[in-house]
């Protein structure tokens, strides 16, 4: 089967791209990012500030079960047309929980907005990262979660045993 | 309790990681790995358990002893990182997709 959602990361590239083909109207896709109590509901993060406008601004965060913030997102909207594109900066701050990992820096993210048919759309995110090391640790963070190095060094034996 | 259990939860403990790293080289009986660590056995089987449950070890019958072997693939599917960054976002956009399909509706 095909796959809906695509992540291209060529080697040695400080960027990404992420494409997913919707099966729904482009209105529709668009009004998921840029209305906080839709965008709550997909991202499982809480809108704390959405301006959905060029210029503005955005802070979500996520809670773990004892209500601790554990994450913050944040980040200025560079340019919104609606149904069309969303430029952005995003930045994870790190909080406690996660403090020992190395920041993740900041990040470009240009969303293009396209209709397919009628019902149908698809969304191209171009993320550009300050650098490839920290596009590689954004890559591997939900990987990392969970895992460490002795994982790593089970994949060292894998791969040696081929 | 969950029979259908994450394999990245699976891959948190340290003991079941240590088991891994254990069987990688041979197929073991659940005695053997049992001798390589200081806790009490029914331990020992609990994580094997949890192991095999989310198929990152296999059990194979030879005679009346069980050995436990790792499954090559499954380790292979848990190592692509990119993979599972994909499989993230991939999560999210089919939640926006019903998210949006109900509040169509309403």
């Amino acid at each position: 089967m095909e796959l809906k959602t695509k992540v291209n990361a060529k080697n040695g590239r400080q960027e990404i791209f992420i494409t997913r083909e919707f099966d729904l109207p482009l209105e529709s896709l668009f009004k998921a990012f840029t209305e906080p109590k839709l965008l709550e509901q997909w991202m499982g993060t809480k809108v704390i500030k959405l301006e959905s406008k060029s210029h503005g601004s955005y802070r979500f965060e996520t809670k773990d079960t004892k209500r601790n913030v554990t994450l913050q997102l944040s980040g200025v909207i560079h340019e919104l047309i609606p149904n069309e594109i969303i430029i952005r900066t995003f930045e994870m701050v790190n909080l406690p929980a996660v403090r020992h990992s190395v920041p993740f820096g900041v990040q470009l993210e240009i969303y293009e907005y396209k209709k397919l048919t009628d019902n149908t759309s698809k969304l191209t995110m171009h993320v550009l990262y300050e650098s490839v090391a920290q596009r590689n640790q954004v890559l591997k963070l939900p990987f990392a979660q969970g895992i460490n190095m002795a994982h790593n060094r089970l994949q060292e034996l894998l791969s040696k045993q081929e | 309790m969950n029979l259908r259990r994450d394999i990245y939860q699976a891959l948190a403990d340290p003991t079941r990681r240590a088991i891994l790293l254990l069987v990688v080289s041979q197929a073991m009986t659940a005695g053997a790995i049992a001798e390589n660590f200081e806790t009490a056995r029914p331990t020992v089987s609990k994580h094997l358990r949890i192991l095999t449950e989310c198929k990152l070890l296999e059990q194979v019958k030879n005679g009346r002893e069980i050995y436990y072997h790792i499954n090559a693939e499954k380790m292979k599917e848990v190592a692509d990182f990119i993979e599972r960054f994909r499989k993230l976002w991939d999560d999210r956009f089919n939640k926006l997709e019903t998210v949006m399909k109900n509040y169509k509706k309403e």
